[in-house]
């Protein structure tokens, strides 16, 4: 995991190995303050030699601009390498997600691998500044007080020793019980905060059924565990501010003790009072930089989690990869099923397509028909190789769908996908997604077959329309219309419309594919519906059922000899077919 | 400790707050509410540690001055004064550290409890505001209130606040404990203190202008990350990596800059204050030195010792009062728009129309104490004093409605249309024609602009909303489940049900035949609003959740939508069960289901332009005949 995300620092390198090296400049530089002025009030002040005194804080003074210097460029290249390394892990996230197959999309969810990109990588950043700008700094500084301490005076030093050693112990324990405490409590945090999305998004329900007072005690109690937990946390850490006092005024304690003895008991021979002070000083620093190095440990910890899945986006292989000598032409829209099975899990027994033969003509226009989980979607998603066929083949154009070029498959193998989106951006951007160079011309035709023309001409800015993310400004059917002439644009071999009518109305969807069939006769048309009308005059209807082709004919042959599909037919007409748009605002 | 992950950093937010010292009393005064005690048990415990700190700094004078000088010039030196001085300080010590425990012991129940309070007020407030609330804000804002405003809030109660007294008192303490010691070495101080002051305005100026820069670009890359993220799979249809990554790289390498510079400043700020605090530490050691030596005012070296150590502690403060500026912006940025939630209006309710258990004896209806079966409106006359009992019975009347969603734009116009105790009513229409809207008023979701909706000859504008939607069984459009087990889901509907209740209502929604199948049957866990059933599914358990309640009146908003031809020919079977002996309002864009009513209704721009049985409207060839024989064009 270090190493995958280690690799991502690249150009930032010099910056990453910059800020440790300022950092322990600075400290040396913050070091040697205490001990010139331990040396300025020895043989300065108390000898009342003006001459020393202006030498050494002169001296002072450029330490203190080396350290200036040290400090800034310190924290400059801080900033460069972790805002650096973010980016990169941002960047080389996204682009690994681009190259990422179909199923290797279902794996991560779209929300965890928002997750990861954003709240994630800030995480990451934010430890890794830290990590760079403290992890040498407060080390070094400690262990550099402890070394000015010995020389100083060895027998002081060693109190300070025992009491780091005390001090450690007891910060080790309570880190350990705190942080155990947090990583119990973030989670039920989080499912908090989930309790409270689901309230919001079905906030009608629990109005519909006067359900407020049993929600508001529901919250209260998930409320109070989180408090529980939080506090006993919290009360754990409480201990720190206090057990890190004691160590250190015991230690200013019995140093005045030990050192006033030493100074009167030598006469100023073993320890000056000048001295003193100074060991006084480096007692602070010790203490405060190991409480230091217990706050990394914590942060560090906190962090791995995100750092482990950042990882895991990285290291994700690409199911599907483009073959070695790609075809880069499709002959044209014949597309054969040669004993196809297909499941979505590898290994798993659970098939989704069970030994499926078929040949389709180009230029055929192909029905789908078939009950919700029969794998209508699974069968036309393998045709544009968006899933790899488990045994068997599929071949387009003559040839085997895994010997294309993956781009030039898919442009001439357009999906219009069930689950389908449209992007911020006015309508003529959305829709030259088919084609980067389609002129303004070209969209208004594919408009039109699509049957989008007619309410894109009634928007006050046609063509120029802005479109929300999600689509959220123009209702299903329009939606579904606009994602039509966006495939069209492609001017594929094949097209595939998978259930992409299912929220216009009948007479439109009648018209879409009137249009279809007189426009381009030669593109093989591939129908998933749920509506008969829609695909009862298709060339041939295929009738799905359980991962398995139940029948296949024309709507008469079908009627004739299939249950499944007579059974449909007549649960839709005689007055019982889908009537006018399916769904409509909340 | 940094605050709990997760939720996403605001967008774009800049932290502006319209009346910060309004905004801050407020959260003051909320936390003063339940823990007033507690918050002056803090302050006084934070001014005891300060105090001893103080008393520790200040015995460093007297350590050299009076006891290691004297003792030095004695041939014999007697330890005992000296012994005595330092358990005199132990005790000062003492006290601050307990102070200190006690101290942060306390602000744990304050900022936890202010936070457990909070989100509680929020949460009760919010399942009192009108649908109108949850239609006009997005919901991701909401849910921001609840993550990243309270976490801000948390910061700045948990931390800034007691931080900024904590440096406040010491800046005071160490001031005037310096005044004692040297007044000219004071004064020099304040110089250098004050040149820390404008480096600190300008470095956090410089540093605040990109942060603002930095979230506006975080929100960029954040919203173009979840965009393509949630449409990944038609990317990768029209294999549009290579321009993503392209758009993304432009702007993530706008973020990268501005985080950096915002980092940047925000990291100098540190070494050049520590860096002025060293030079200011030498300039006194300096002049101060030249004092002693001088001897002048009888300023002593001890004293020179005390008056570094204050030096080096009145930086501390300063320092972290500039650091926690930014989080109390932030802070109170955060308050502002909890507050703004909190101060939303509730729905009201002034309906005073009840609905109570009763019992029939001959003609007269009595309320009753049990569950009876039967329901019965209990009517305060107010003019008359008389208390009356009607029988709820599902009649429902709209009169002349008109309605919009705002006042000036209405949406519906005339609704006029009755339903007869059992009727069911259906609602057809293309998209945008009113068909829910309609529903919505029933229930008093929204309330109508004009006109009278009459419950069983009430005015619903009478009739408590709590009681007239608990009269209203309802199956929305959008299925909405919760987390929790199937058994939990259905009983929703009736939170006292029995089991055998709920495999009822399952049974006859067809729901049991897959509940049944799932990993635990009925114990099923469901999360993520049902995420691991299929759509037909979840509808199916929702029109069960409806089943339990047993209400007169249902409501149903394409429940079968997502239910494919063949199941719904099952489902429908349970419906028509479900209906049965209900007034049933359909909204439906099958005509299986809309076929048997008793009266159709073909809504166009919020009107009903047509209306009559089945057979009526196919006679009469209009709107419903085209949209019905529309069914028969095949390409």
């Amino acid at each position: 995991m270090l190493k995958t995300l280690g690799a991502y620092v690249k150009e930032y390198k010099r910056a990453s190995i910059a800020t440790p090296f300022f950092m322990i400049l600075e400290v040396l530089m913050e070091m040697l303050i205490p001990y010139l002025l331990s040396a300025l009030i020895d043989n300065g002040v108390e000898k009342g030699d003006m001459g020393y005194i202006l030498m050494i804080g002169g001296c002072m003074v450029v330490i203190a601009a080396v350290g200036l210097f040290a400090g800034i460029m310190g924290g400059v290249y801080g900033a460069k390498a972790s805002t650096g390394f973010a980016k990169n892990l941002r960047k080389g996230m996204f682009d690994n997600i681009q190259t990422y197959a179909f199923s290797n999309i279902d794996k991560f969810s779209t929300a965890g691998l928002v997750t990861r990109l954003t709240t994630d990588v800030t995480n990451v950043q934010n430890t890794y500044q830290m990590l760079l700008r403290m992890c040498m700094r407060a080390p070094v500084s400690l262990i550099l007080a402890m070394v000015m301490s010995f020389i100083i005076s060895p027998r002081i030093a060693g109190i300070y020793l025992i009491a780091l050693v005390i001090l450690s112990c007891i910060l080790a324990v309570i880190i350990s019980h705190a942080t155990k405490y947090f990583n119990a409590a973030f989670p039920k945090y989080d499912e908090l905060n989930a309790s409270v999305q689901e309230n919001v998004s079905a906030i009608r329900v629990v109005k519909a059924y006067v359900r407020e007072d049993y929600e508001n005690k529901k919250f209260k109690k998930a409320s109070n565990n989180i408090y529980n937990i939080f506090v006993k946390a919290e009360k754990t850490v409480a201990y720190n501010n206090p057990v890190m006092q004691v160590t250190v005024y015991t230690c200013i304690l019995v140093i005045s003790w030990v050192g006033a003895k030493m100074i009167v008991g030598s006469g100023g021979a073993l320890l000056t009072t000048g001295k003193l002070m100074s060991l006084l000083s480096y007692c602070m620093t010790i203490l405060m930089n190991l409480m230091m190095v217990s706050m990394i440990f914590v942060m560090i910890s906190m962090s791995v989690a995100s750092a482990k899945r950042i990882a895991e986006v990285l290291e994700e292989k690409p199911d599907i990869t483009n073959p070695e000598n790609p075809c880069y032409e499709v002959k044209d829209g014949e597309i054969e099923f040669d004993h196809v099975n297909f499941g979505y899990n590898k290994g798993a027994d659970k098939r989704v397509l069970n030994d499926i033969n078929l040949t389709i003509r180009s230029g055929e226009t192909i029905g789908i028909i078939g009950g919700t989980g029969s794998s209508k979607s699974s069968l036309v998603n393998l045709i544009s190789r968006l899933y790899d066929v488990d045994e068997g083949s599929v071949k387009v154009g003559g040839k085997d769908v895994r010997e294309y070029d993956i781009e030039t498959l898919r442009d001439e193998v357009s999906v219009v996908l069930q689950k389908n989106v449209l992007f911020s951006g006015t309508i003529l951007d959305n829709l030259r997604w088919g084609d980067k160079n389609a002129t303004d011309e070209e969209c208004m035709r594919a408009c039109k077959l699509a049957c989008a023309d007619e309410f894109i001409e009634k928007f006050p800015d046609k063509y120029n329309t802005y479109i929300e993310q999600g689509g959220t400004n123009v209702s299903g059917g329009q939606k579904q219309r606009l994602c039509i002439a966006r495939a069209l644009l492609k001017k594929p071999k094949i097209l595939i419309l998978d259930d992409s009518t299912s929220a216009v109305d009948t007479a439109t969807d009648a018209k879409i594919r009137h249009a279809f069939a007189t426009e381009i006769a030669q593109t093989t048309k591939i129908i998933i519906a749920q509506r008969v009308s829609s695909v009862q005059g298709a060339d041939r209807i295929i009738v799905m059922d359980n991962g398995r082709i139940n029948g296949i004919g024309t709507h008469e042959e079908l009627l004739a000899s299939n249950d499944i599909y007579r059974d449909v037919y007549e649960s839709q007409t005689g007055g019982s077919g889908d009537f006018d748009e399916n769904g409509g605002e909340a | 400790m940094s605050g709990p992950m997760g939720g996403r950093p605001p967008r774009g937010a800049k932290p502006t707050v319209a009346n910060p010292g309004k905004v801050f009393k407020r959260i003051i005064g909320f936390v003063a509410k339940n823990y007033l005690v507690h918050c002056i048990v803090v302050l006084v415990c934070i001014a005891l540690t300060v105090f001893s700190t103080i008393q520790g700094t200040m015995f460093m004078k007297t350590l050299i001055d009076q006891y290691i000088m004297p003792l030095m010039q004695q041939t014999v030196p007697d330890y005992t004064d000296l012994l005595h001085a330092i358990i005199r300080v132990a005790c000062f010590y003492a006290v601050g550290a307990i102070a200190s425990y006690v101290n942060t012991r306390t602000m744990v129940y304050v900022t936890q409890g202010t936070m457990r309070n909070l989100r509680n007020e929020l949460f009760v407030h919010m399942e009192s505001l009108p649908i109108k609330y949850f239609d006009t804000h997005a919901h991701g804002d909401i849910m921001s209130i609840y993550t990243n405003d309270v976490d801000t809030l948390r910061q700045m109660i948990s931390q800034s606040i007691p931080q900024l007294i904590n440096s406040s008192i010491t800046i005071i303490g160490v001031l005037a404990s310096m005044i004692i010691l040297n007044v000219p070495l004071t004064l020099l101080t304040h110089v250098l203190v004050g040149l820390m002051l404008v480096v600190t305005k300008k470095a956090t100026g410089m540093s605040g202008k990109y942060f603002v820069k930095q979230q506006k670009n975080l929100g960029e890359v954040n919203g173009f990350i979840e965009e393509m993220m949630g449409g990944q799979k038609v990317v990768k249809v029209f294999c549009h990596e290579e321009e993503n990554m392209e758009r993304f790289d432009k702007i993530n390498e706008e973020l990268c800059d501005s985080a950096y510079n915002a980092n940047k400043f925000a990291n100098i700020l540190g070494p050049i204050n520590a860096q002025i605090g060293n030079i200011s530490y030498v300039i006194i050691a300096i002049v101060g030195g030249a004092l002693a030596v001088g001897g002048v005012g009888g300023f002593t070296l001890g004293g020179l010792a005390s008056f570094l150590n204050f030096n080096k502690s009145l930086n501390m403060p300063i320092n972290q009062v500039s650091m926690q500026f930014n989080s109390i912006i932030m802070g109170l940025a955060g308050g502002e728009r909890i507050f703004k939630l909190l101060d939303e209006t509730p729905e009201v309710d002034d309906g005073y129309v009840t609905l109570v258990n009763a019992t029939k004896e001959g003609d007269t209806i009595k309320e009753s104490e049990k569950r009876t079966g039967m329901w019965a409106w209990k009517h305060y006359h107010k003019d008359t004093g008389v208390t009356d009992y009607r029988e709820l019975k599902g009649d429902v009347v709209f009169d002349d409605v008109d309605f919009g969603y705002n006042p000036d734009k209405i949406v519906l116009h005339n609704i006029k249309m009755f339903a007869e105790p059992g009727q069911k009513i259906a609602f057809v229409g293309s998209t945008g024609a009113g068909k829910t809207t309609i529903t919505n008023l029933i229930n008093r979701f929204y309330d109508i602009q004009d006109g009278k909706i009459r419950y069983d000859g009430i005015n619903i504008n009478k009739i408590k909303k709590d009681d007239l939607r608990k009269s209203l069984g309802i199956v929305l459009q959008d299925t909405h489940l919760f987390t929790g087990t199937v058994m939990e889901n259905i009983r929703y509907g009736k939170l006292d049900a029995t089991d055998e209740e709920v495999y009822a209502a399952a049974k006859l929604a067809n729901a049991d035949s897959f509940i049944t199948k799932l990993s635990d049957g009925y114990n099923t866990m469901l999360t993520g609003d049902g995420a691991n059933l299929s759509q037909g599914q979840r509808q199916l358990l929702a029109i069960a959740r409806a089943a339990i309640a047993d209400p007169p009146v249902l409501i149903l908003d394409e429940a079968t939508s997502s239910i494919d031809t063949r199941t719904e020919k099952m489902v429908q079977d349970g419906m028509d069960k479900l209906m049965h002996g209900r007034t049933t309002f359909v909204i439906a864009h099958r005509l299986s289901t809309v076929k048997n009513s008793d009266c159709i209704m073909v809504l166009e721009q919020g009107r009903i332009i047509e209306r009559g049985t089945h057979d009526d409207l196919i006679e009469q060839k209009g709107r419903y005949y085209q949209l019905y024989t529309g069914n028969s064009i095949a390409g």
